[in-house]
């Protein structure tokens, strides 16, 4: 019966943290590098920019969603099943949203970094 | 690459790990949840160590979203995997556990891909300046 629960925790686990890191990725993006900014305009405008920027806002939401996913989906099944699931698949689908999302240059090394780290990841569960 | 940027991203690894373990350790003892009684999982926040999880994975979206301001998301990602990589050492080495051939393997492959990925630039893309400028007037902060 935890079964079906399981692997739906781990599928909302997925979806909604790539969602929030791509919104997070673009946030940032458009903010610019944080350590500059802090040093040219102050710790203060650097929060303000942070939480006025609206995809920083429905990044974190998601990112939210994603966290209660992992509560439940740890409460329900075996951490030793969702935690390396949930990150072998984001580690997989990010590479995919961040390719067409943020149109970030997704080369055959960086496919190859992310399909490793995610085998990795699950050889590490067994 | 900085020695500052390379601290955020040992940091965004260190507070991944320590915030996922206590966070792991402290639902099990909430114990199982009911599909039927979700308002249940709000109250989990008040054990002291999901509280504990919770502030170390504060600490790494802090340093994440540092990471995020001047790298690829497909950069930070398997950069900062090697967090595996370092529980699986103390494992070993500091608690004397022993680890299977096949988390060993494990251990490789996430070593080739973090070095697959630091080979190559940390930013292929840069947001357009018009883009930044836009934002930075909807925010109505000046700089």
């Amino acid at each position: 019966m935890r079964v079906p629960y399981e692997w739906t925790a781990i599928a909302a686990v997925v979806l909604t943290s790539t969602t929030g890191d791509v919104l997070l990725s673009r946030a940032m993006k458009q903010i610019g590098d944080l350590g500059d900014l802090r040093r040219r305009s102050g710790l203060i405008t650097l929060v303000k920019r942070i939480v006025r920027n609206p995809n920083f806002l429905l990044g974190l939401s998601a990112m939210a969603v994603s966290f209660y996913s992992l509560l439940f989906g740890l409460s329900w099944g075996d951490v030793s099943l969702v935690v390396p699931a949930a990150s072998s698949l984001t580690f997989v689908s990010n590479a995919a949203a961040a390719k067409f999302f943020l149109h970030e240059r997704v080369d055959h090394r960086r496919w190859l970094a992310a399909v490793f780290v995610g085998a990795g990841v699950v050889l590490l569960a067994l | 690459m900085t020695f500052r940027k390379y601290l955020v991203l040992a940091g965004v690894a260190l507070f991944a790990a320590a915030g996922d373990s206590m966070l792991a350790r402290g639902m099990k003892q909430v114990g199982s949840i009911a599909p039927h009684h979700l308002s249940q999982i709000l109250l989990t926040v008040l054990n002291p160590t999901v509280a504990a999880g919770i502030l170390l994975l504060l600490c790494f979206f802090a340093c994440y979203m540092n990471a995020l301001s001047w790298a690829d998301l497909t950069y930070v990602m398997p950069a900062t995997s090697v967090s595996y990589i370092m529980l699986t050492l103390i494992a070993r080495f500091l608690l004397h556990e022993s680890v299977s051939v096949t988390r060993w393997a494990g251990v490789l492959l996430i070593s080739a891909g973090v070095g697959f990925v630091t080979q190559g630039p940390a930013l292929t893309h840069r947001t357009h300046p018009q883009e930044r400028e836009q934002m930075t007037l909807a925010s109505g902060v000046e700089q």
